[in-house]
């Protein structure tokens, strides 16, 4: 699935205007926990979080996510979003909190890693 | 990298971090990942290198006042010395156990705590060296080969 099929299927919000809307998501992770997303985290994923912090920005742009999903509704303050922007990292917003969205992301075939 | 001759080819870079500065958190490690990616790195070296800077340049910002990278890099090999003033480390051995922060509230809202960003460089690199002197500051320094990833 797309990056931009996926917003629009699920209903995600656009925080920043997908400049790779045409990218493939290759699976998914959920975690808070920068290091572990640092590690576990394959480049391609989706990653499933409620951090907000400037930081999720650098995260996802060295392990080359194909985007970030800030679940429960919470919004990044501006910085976030700015760097994001100049990044070129997509950050997508759900009203949902994370078991729900990760459940329906799997659902619809964006799988994890069992390891 | 193809062939494993070692020719002369050099590049060495000093790459300032600044601690607290957690927008520009990350720009020394892209540096350098986009720099091993326009040599023709292997993407799984890559990945390495990557985890291995980040994580370093994360602890200089988070705990440190100030920092550098210090990175050398040949055909065959990267090596950094991520050197910072700041509070130094009491224990380096149990600060490198998987579980192990300080990170105070502040750090653990953001994300930050898991005590796994040590174990996570070190499980990254072929060698790891830790000199730390508490209220002075600490000296890390690793080396990963760019031999051991998928062609080459
Ligand atoms: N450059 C540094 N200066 C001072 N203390 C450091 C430095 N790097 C690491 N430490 C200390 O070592 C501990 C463990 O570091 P490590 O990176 O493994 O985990 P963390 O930073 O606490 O959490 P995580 O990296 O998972 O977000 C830190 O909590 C801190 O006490
Ligand atoms: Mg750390």
């Amino acid at each position: 699935m797309k990056i931009g099929e996926m917003a629009e299927r699920f209903g995600f919000e656009l925080l920043t205007t997908p400049r790779n809307a045409e990218m493939e998501v290759e699976g998914g992770y959920a975690s808070d926990l920068l290091s572990d997303v640092i590690a576990r985290a394959e480049s391609g994923n989706v990653w499933v979080t409620t951090q907000t912090h400037v930081n999720i920005v650098a995260v996802a742009s060295l392990k080359e996510l194909a985007a970030v999903v800030i679940v429960s509704g919470r919004k990044p303050d501006e910085e976030t979003i700015d760097l994001a922007k100049t990044k070129g990292v997509c950050l997508l917003g759900a009203q949902s909190p994370a078991y729900e969205v990760a459940g329906r992301l799997y659902e619809a075939g964006i799988r994890g890693s069992p390891k | 990298m193809s062939g494993g001759s070692d020719s002369e080819e050099k590049i060495h870079m000093q790459l300032p971090i600044r601690g607290g500065d957690f927008s520009k958190a990350g720009e020394a490690s892209s540096k350098i990942k986009n720099i091993l990616k326009q040599l023709g790195v292997s993407p799984a070296v890559i990945k390495r290198v990557a985890i291995a800077c980040f994580e370093s340049e994360i602890n200089i910002v988070a705990y440190a006042n100030k920092g550098q990278f210090s990175v050398d890099i040949t055909t065959g090999e990267i090596r950094v010395l991520a050197k910072d003033e700041g509070p130094g480390i009491e224990c380096v051995e149990m600060a490198m156990m998987e579980g192990f922060s300080t990170a105070p509230p502040e750090l653990r809202e953001m994300g930050f705590g898991a005590g796994m960003g040590l174990p996570n460089i070190k499980k990254a690199v072929d060698w790891i060296k830790i000199e730390s002197q508490v209220g002075v500051g600490t000296e890390l320094e690793f080396k990963i080969l760019f031999g051991g990833g998928e062609n080459g």
